[in-house]
């Protein structure tokens, strides 16, 4: 038996809600069922809005399953029966979506996985701030930590990224015409993450991550043209470079500063196209003596860099410094990650930093800081 | 690109009174203008027109006055039926050669104006030789202008973008014009997949590679723009710390040799991350003759590379670097260190470690010396 092809991913990336992602979707959808093709909406959320209801008359919905929980009834995506009616393409709203508890699959997206493993392709949108690598950011921009997250792997490997581009104005235009909230959450949202300022980062969030996401699947067309014989196309901007791989490693430790780190480090690795691991170091002899509590928070961390598609190791040694030089060295190591040492901790740096930047001899060192919130935001 | 004089004694919550004036011009100067929009796209057939006219058909049905001044000759059914919905003034035939009707669109004196091919020239003898004028003067007038122009037609560009095409457009407009738009919205779109049969793959490719690098080109001058945008912003409210999204990454300078590894890796990584490469010198006192030629070399690498290059002036090392990090946005700082420090290092911290304490929310990249 073959296995079945995987289904192509395709997101539509926004900055806020209101900015016509799902509007944009179900357009999609029609002009796929103008074309005869099999399409079926898995999941949508009208939100009440007049012109996206209107939008999805005549396309085949998928009836939700209904979950209990605690005594109410919740209505998520099913799955189950969308694999049964296995169209071509499903239409999901939400791809950012945290299923109610009890649900097969805690996370919308790993619902959307099985579609694609199944070969059906999947049509999604969410906005930029769900993405992993981006939450320190969003947070210290906006003051809001973002809890729905997708790890950054999950969209790399969507076959295309969209961005529904929309100016702050004109979302403000909308959300105060009532377009976007009922008008009795209106006046909530615009004092909250409906600010001028907050949205025209986002934005611009959006737009970066947008270009990286068709950088990084531009199709290669030297390889090609290697074998062709064609002439390369003219090189941009400067001299190609010498093509010098990053290794990115991060040192874990129990202290919660980790997550941030780990997700900074990520971001960076994406961006050079490096690879990256993850470590934590715990010495021998007192193995007994690690308390259950920072156990317990190293092995989350390193799940958490497992998640974001890291590979992770935990290395025993008693010096951690040393530990963390020499297996940089062994595995050529460009660059160690670690966090900025607490504050007010020591009169003096406890000299970890400094002893890894002084055994890591040619490796470089990058410390760092946990992300504050802006002072003043109006 | 203009290096900016003094920044480092002129904080941002401070601006001094000729600021103050050029901001209350400026906003008396918005009331009086007419608003512009543009939809920037970065090829043609990704939708620019349509959105343009969809967006003045939705202006309309909810009373706004909009007429629309030029369309382009060639248009697809769906923009066909858009403008059915919508009053036209009908472009104006000049020595066989069509142009936009500024006279008859004046005596109309809509609120809004939809101008399509932003980039047009207009023939000789006429008042304005570019339709990006003609706009220009329809702005001036209090009228608004919805626009839509395509990523090679904007003068910056278009060397990047020949480039890439290998195709070379007479027709321009400047990228500072874009700059005054109050609003810029990207129409994005994937570059659509000639499935036919018989095409060429290895065409096919590189039609949408280049595709491809248009879009991002298109993706990352937008957001450059909505960068000043929150910069305006940030100066009009003024927010101390709030930036945007793009990496600024700082490379401190000295005489030392290392300084030429920092300036590479610098570069390589804010092309990798489309950001900006800042080089800063703490004066030191001093120099003998030989590091003075080093550091000038050093100095010279960075700019080479790109980098607006800053002399510092400043009593402490640390403290001057992280005010014109925080001042800058910058995101990353790269220092070279030494190993080794004897008991009064230890004793009281080295400048790296005093860096690494008081960067908050800055990266600070550690390399040997």
């Amino acid at each position: 038996m073959t296995e079945p092809r995987r289904g192509h991913l395709k997101i539509l990336l926004g900055y806020a809600a209101g900015v016509g992602k799902t509007y944009r979707m179900l357009d999609e959808a029609q002009e796929l069922r103008r074309q005869n093709v099999d399409v079926v909406i898995g999941y949508f959320e009208p939100h009440a809005r007049k012109d996206t209801i209107a939008k999805a008359e005549g396309l085949e919905i998928v009836p939700r399953r209904k979950v209990e929980y605690r005594g109410a009834i919740f209505e998520e995506m099913d799955t189950d029966a969308i694999l049964e009616r296995h169209p071509q393409v499903c239409v999901v709203d939400e791809f950012a979506h945290t299923n109610v508890p009890g649900s097969p699959r805690s996370k919308r997206w790993e619902d959307v996985e099985l579609l694609l493993d199944n070969g059906i392709d999947v049509l999604t949108n969410m906005n930029v701030q769900h993405l992993e690598s981006l939450n320190d950011h969003i947070w210290q921009v906006t003051g809001i930590r973002v809890r729905e997250t997708i790890p950054d792997w999950v969209m790399k490997q969507a076959s295309e990224v969209v961005l529904i581009d929309l100016t702050p104005q004109a979302l403000l235009n909308r959300l105060q015409r009532g377009a976007v909230y009922p008008p009795d959450k209106v006046e909530r949202a615009l004092q909250n993450f409906f600010k001028e300022s907050t949205l025209v980062a986002l934005r611009e969030l959006a737009l970066r991550q947008t270009a990286h996401e068709v950088d990084v699947r531009q199709p290669d067309v030297f390889q090609t043209d290697v074998a062709g014989g064609a002439t390369p196309p003219t090189p941009s901007f400067s001299a190609p470079d010498v093509e010098i791989r990053d290794r990115l490693l991060i040192y874990i430790t129990p202290d919660p500063s980790s997550a941030a780190l780990i997700r900074r480090a990520k971001r960076v690795a994406d961006y050079l196209k490096a690879d990256c691991f993850a470590v934590s170091i715990e010495g021998q002899s007192s193995r007994h003596s690690l308390p259950p509590a920072d156990r317990e928070a190293i092995e989350r961390h390193l799940n958490f860099a497992r998640n974001l598609h890291i590979e992770t190791r935990m290395l025993p040694g008693a010096d951690v410094a040393k530990t963390l030089a020499d297996f940089a060295r062994l595995h050529q190591v460009t660059q160690i990650f670690l966090a900025r040492p607490r504050r007010g901790f020591f009169p003096l740096t406890p000299d970890l930093v400094l002893r890894v930047v002084r055994l890591a001899r040619d490796i470089q060192v990058t410390i760092v800081a946990e992300r504050r919130r802006s002072t003043k935001l109006s | 690109m203009e290096v900016e004089k003094h920044t480092v004694n002129t904080p941002l919550h401070r601006p001094d009174p000729d600021q103050l004036l050029r901001q209350v011009q400026a906003e008396e100067e918005c009331e009086r203008r007419g608003r512009l929009k543009v939809f920037l796209g970065y090829a043609s057939g990704v939708g620019k027109s349509f959105r343009m006219l969809d967006e003045g058909r939705r202006r309309s049905e909810r009373g706004e006055d909009v007429v629309v001044g030029a369309i382009q000759a060639k248009i697809s059914p769906e923009v066909e039926a858009l403008l059915a919905k919508l009053e036209v003034i009908p472009l104006r035939d000049c020595d066989g050669l069509k142009v936009m009707d500024l006279p008859a669109i004046f005596r109309r004196r809509p609120g809004i104006c939809l101008v399509d091919g932003l980039a047009y020239d207009n023939p000789p003898g006429l008042r304005n030789s570019k339709r990006w004028q003609d706009v220009e003067e329809l702005l001036s007038c209090g009228i608004s202008v919805i626009t839509a122009v395509n990523l090679q037609f904007i003068e910056e560009k278009q060397q990047q973008v020949e480039a890439i095409t290998g195709k070379h457009v007479a027709e321009t407009v400047p990228e500072s014009f874009l700059r005054t738009a109050d609003e810029i919205e990207v129409v994005d779109a994937p570059p659509e997949v000639a499935a036919h049969r018989g095409v060429d793959a290895e065409r096919e490719l590189s039609r949408q590679h280049r595709l491809s690098e248009l879009r991002e080109i298109a993706l990352l001058l937008a957001a450059d723009i909505v960068d000043r945008q929150l910069e305006a912003y940030i100066a009009r409210h003024g927010i101390e710390q709030l930036w945007g999204a793009q990496e600024r990454i700082l490379v401190c300078i000295t005489p030392r040799a290392s300084a030429a590894r920092m300036i590479e890796s610098g570069r390589r990584n804010v092309e990798r991350f489309h950001g900006e490469l800042f080089a800063g010198y703490v004066g030191q006192p001093h120099l003998s003759a030989e590091d003075q030629q080093a550091l000038e070399r050093n100095l010279q690498l960075a700019r080479t590379a790109g980098a607006q290059v800053e002399i510092l002036e400043g009593e402490n090392f640390v403290d001057t670097i992280l005010r014109f990090a925080r001042e800058h946005g910058i995101t990353q700082i790269f220092a070279g260190h030494s190993p080794g420090g004897g008991l009064w290092t230890r004793l009281f911290g080295s400048p790296v470690d005093r860096l690494i304490r008081r960067a908050d929310g800055i990266d600070i990249h550690l390399f040997p010396h």
